[in-house]
This record gives C-alpha cells, structure tokens and sequence, in this order.
C-alpha cells in the first residue's frame, strides 16, 4: 500500500528542485509596482490648482500634492495589512477594521481625547485613537473566543454591532457635550486638507509593516488555529495579543490622521488570497501595493468626479467596498454548496 | 516514554477523568479506544499540551509538559486534532514545511525543503503539492496535516481520531503510513481510534478508556478479548480470528 518508501531512492534532482512556488518578484509583481508608480504620479498632478501655471505651484505641489500622494500610500497598506492579519487571527474573510469595531472604538478614543483635552495635539489624539482601538479589538477577539463556528457569518454581525453601540455611544457623548461636528467630520475619512505638518506620524506605519513582515509566520500559524500554532511551539495568545497591538497602532493612527476609510481591509486581502493563497510572508508586499493602488484610484476618482469639488474618498470605499462585500458572501455561499 | 502519573481533568461533578496512571512506552503505535466520552481525546490533549492538568504530571521524554518551553516541545512531540471548519488558503507544500517551524523559524534552508519533499512523498501528496488545501477532498486534506506533523521531526507524534471522514481505503491507507512511519522513522505514536478493527490490525498496543478511566492497557492479542471488549463498550463483541489477525465482531 505505501508505494514511494524513500524518496533518496527516487529522483534526487527532482526534491532539490522543488521549493515553495511564491516567489516574489514575478512579472505581475513589477508590473504591479510600475503601476502604483503610475497612480502615484497621476495623483500628484490631479487637483483643482494649477502646479504648473500659478507662481507658486512649486510650493503648492510640495506643501500639499506630495504629502497627500504619501498619505495615501501610507494608509492603504496601514488598511489593508490590518485587514489581512484581522482575518489570519479571527480565522474569518469577512473581518476587517469597520466590521470588528476596532475604527468605531478609535473614533470614541478620539472623542474622549477632545472631551478631557481642550485643544489636543495630533499626538494626544492619536495616543487615544491608539489605546480605544486596542481595548475594542481585544474585546471582540474575547468574544470571539466564545463564537464556536468562526468561519460563520456570526463573526463580523458581532462586529458590526459591536461597533455600531460604540459610535452610539460616541454620538450620546458628542451630543451631550456639543462635538458632534467633530464626529461627524471624522466619520467622513478624506485626504483633503492633508498638508506638510499633518501628516508625518504616518510614517510609523511603515515600523509596523516591518513588525508585521517580522511576525509574518507566527501570524499565518495563528491563521492555522490555536492548537496547531501550539503544537509547532508558537505562544498563541502571545501572537494574537501582539497581532492586536499592531492593528490597533495602524488603525489609530490613520483614524487620527484621515479618519474612517470603510472596506479597503475586506477588498485587498481577499482578492490577494484569491490569486495567492494566504501565506503572509509572502502576500504581505502584494496587500501592500494592492492597498495602496486602490485607495490612491478611489482619491483620484473622488477628486474628478465633481471637480472642482471633492467626494470624500471614504464614501467611493464604501460604494466599491460594499459591493465586493456582497460578492465574497455569494462566493461563499457557493463554494460551501460544491464541496459539502 | 509517555508518563502519566496521577492526572485529573474535571469538566463537571459528574464528568471528571482520573485519576490515569500509565506509561506508554517508546517506539511503536498505540491506540486509544472506548466508549464516547471515555476521555481518549482529553487524555491525548493533555499529553498534547493543548489542555490543562488539574492535578498530576505528564512527562514525554522526560520532559515534563507543564513546565517545559512549548517551543522546546514542539521538537519532540507534535500533536494533531480533527480539521477545523476554517480552511486556510495554503498550498500543501507551504502546510507541510510549517511543520519545520520549530526548527527553521521560518527561513527553509534546503535540508528543510528536502525532508518537505520526503513526507510529501511519503503520502503520495506529490502531485499535489503546489495546489491549496481548499482544492482537496477531506482525505486528502488530513494527508496534508499528516505531512506537516511528520515534517516536525518529532519522537513523539499524537493523533485525534486521524481516519475520521476517510472511506476504508482512504482510512487504510493512513494507517499503512503511520504504521510505517512507527516502524521504519521509529516514531511514537498515539493515536485516537474508534474502530476496534483498525486498532486492532495496525496497533503494536491497545489502550482502552471507560468512564475517565484506563481499564486495559496491553498489547493487541491481550486487549482483543472478548470479555475485556464487553465491558469496556457494553456491548456484545466477539473475536473471530481473521487472515490478519483477531476480528471483534459486533
């Protein structure tokens, strides 16, 4: 019954020359960096103030064009990654920041840091924005410890109302003390008054990428299960409890900073795992620039759809983002009615 | 040597396991069978160390499972439960060279690669190796988990019920794989069974469960009695001796 007994006995050329198949630079991967530095050019030159013909477009171009094409990037990967590892840990697709609660908790942080701190600096902000998400996610993950079917739809209803008594509560609290304008602005993530000064603590994001790139197989091992992680020696409360921390501190800051981008944690990963499986070592740059490419085409698309006016970018998200929602809840469906 | 020395485990009043007292000795497979809920798969998972002791003391090669370093563990004894509903999107290559985890930290060197390629052979997982666990049938998903838990290299190697879901062939050909793998990588095996049969043609021992209890442990010929198989499941077995050994008929 057991045919191939020693594979030394079978071709030893042919076991030197397999290895794992993700490789990193493919074709499709250079292709798709000369893309996002194509997207990145065309978002620098889209806006309503001419760069090239007014005196002081120069000035222009560096004070607000550069930062906003930066903080883009900066949060589609910060997005996207944090929808990504959500997933691995909570062992379900359909996770990500706005259906975990974890943007409506930072929402409250920033709410109370307004609250305590009469005018508070971007700093203490994001501190609070950093902490409530953290609080709020390790919650829900506690609760999720009680949910026995993870892979179900359960996981992200639980979010969802998770983190719509959260902005209740927020929208009681902004309405006590009169800050509902300041909830309200936020709820509405957009890059338009990104300038030099506001937006650098973004650069942080780029020390998490390289944490998250660090816990890599740790995390793809939670993915796996608690039992397994445990059998090939992974702590895995440790791995969730620091897979936690480094969502919190990407979510945190972009909450501060942007404010509520809806959905680019669900679309990224889950076409990535579609073409790429979900080895996260290895997927980790394509759901960075895959993060990246879609936030910067909705922001140009926000920027010309109604110049010179501007749709905030969180309401193209939602839009492209709900309907990609609904998709992965049919490819579900179907896939479980083939195999079972 | 598996030693278990006194262990409890108390889910309720009513449903406590022990106290066990047993040493299962290096080298061979052993199976664990009995009733429903007689706490053959507790037992495995607390030598597992995937649940807690209440009281006593397991120890795996000398090792003692509750204060040992799980990482230091996880290079002799390896531990794998029945599928979960969530399937991870890897490829049955990238699976079974998780299983080099404990040694690479994830940096495959390539005698890393050569052992991937060696159990993936080993169960017939060749021609698969490239395709996501998504894409397999049952069978040959637990085949994945199986090359991952013998790349670990482990002396120790503990398995929840490994034929569940797999037809006769599929189950007897798992259990060709790990009887070699017992006797020709010499591994410790342990493993959850619920047919008798199974247990009794591929075990080198048999440990049977009742009631939180162990109530026989010994090899194939002593265990496959049918007085000791009455008691143990309550049920009218008699043993046949087949072209391959005792039959329990039931």
């Amino acid at each position: 019954m057991v045919k191939n007994v020693m594979p030394q006995t079978a071709g030893f050329e042919s076991i030197q020359t397999r290895h794992h198949s993700n490789k990193l630079w493919t074709w499709p991967f250079i292709a798709a960096i000369i893309a996002i530095i194509a997207l990145g050019v065309i978002s620098l030159f889209t806006g309503v103030y001419d760069i090239k013909g007014q005196a002081d477009g120069k000035e222009m171009f560096f004070t607000t064009r550069v930062p906003r094409t930066l903080s883009l990037m900066l949060t589609g990967a910060a997005m996207a990654m944090a929808g990504l590892v959500m997933q691995l840990v909570t062992q379900n697709r359909l996770v990500e920041p706005t259906t975990t609660g974890t943007i409506e908790w930072s929402g409250l942080g920033l709410l109370f840091v307004y609250l305590i701190f009469p005018a508070p600096s971007l700093l203490l902000r994001m501190t609070g924005a950093i902490l409530f998400s953290f609080i709020g996610t390790m919650l829900f993950f506690l609760l999720l410890r009680r949910v026995k079917l993870r892979s179900s739809l359960i996981v992200p209803i639980i979010g969802m109302m998770l983190g719509a008594v959260i902005s209740a509560i927020s929208t009681f609290i902004g309405l006590l003390f009169q800050m509902t304008q300041n909830i309200e602005s936020w709820y509405i993530g957009s890059f338009s008054n990104i300038q030099i000064g506001r937006y650098e603590y973004l650069w942080i994001i780029v020390l998490v990428t390289v944490l998250i790139f660090i816990c890599a197989d740790r995390l793809t091992l939670a993915g796996l299960g608690q039992d397994v992680a445990t059998s090939l020696g992974v702590n895995y409360n440790r791995i969730i409890f620091i897979g936690t921390a480094l969502i919190s501190l990407a979510v945190g800051i972009v909450a501060a900073v942007i404010g509520n981008l809806p959905f680019l944690g669900l679309i990224v990963p889950n076409i990535v795992s579609m073409f790429r499986g979900d080895d996260l070592r290895s997927n980790l740059p394509w759901v960075c620039l895959l993060g990246m490419g879609t936030i910067m085409a909705c922001d140009i698309l926000s920027r010309v759809l109604i110049m010179p006016f501007e749709i905030p970018v969180s309401l193209i998200l939602g839009t492209v983002g709900s309907v990609v929602f609904i998709l992965i809840l049919l490819k579900q469906r179907r896939s479980k009615r083939t195999t079972r | 040597m598996i030693q278990i020395e006194n262990v409890k485990k108390s889910y309720t009043d009513e449903v406590a396991i022990g106290p066990l007292n047993i040493e299962i000795p290096k080298a061979g497979l052993t199976s664990l069978i009995g009733p429903n809920g007689a706490g053959k798969s507790t037992t495995l998972l607390m030598i597992g160390r995937l649940l807690d002791l209440d009281a006593g003391q397991i120890t795996v090669a000398n090792m003692d499972i509750a204060t040992s370093k799980s990482k230091d563990l996880a290079k002799i004894l390896t531990i794998l439960r029945q599928e979960n509903h969530f399937v991870t999107r890897l490829t049955v290559r990238q699976l079974a060279g998780f299983g080099r985890f404990p040694y690479s930290k994830g940096r495959l060197t390539q005698a890393d690669e050569d052992i991937i390629s060696k159990y993936i052979d080993f169960l017939d997982l060749t021609a698969l190796e490239n395709r996501y666990l998504d894409e397999l049938s049952g069978g040959q998903r637990q085949r994945a988990y199986v090359a991952m838990v013998l790349c670990q290299e482990t002396e120790y190697v503990l398995l929840d019920e490994p034929l569940n879901n797999l037809d006769v062939a599929r189950s007897v050909q798992m259990m060709e794989h790990l009887k070699y793998a017992a006797t020709e990588f010499g591994r410790t095996i342990l493993t959850v069974l619920h047919d008798i049969n199974f247990a009794a043609k591929y075990s080198d021992r048999i440990c049977a469960m009742k009631h939180g209890q162990i109530a026989a442990f010994g090899t194939v010929e002593e265990i496959m009695k049918p007085d000791i198989l009455t008691d143990i499941f309550e049920t009218k077995i008699e043993i046949l001796q087949g072209p391959y050994g005792p039959i329990a008929v039931y």
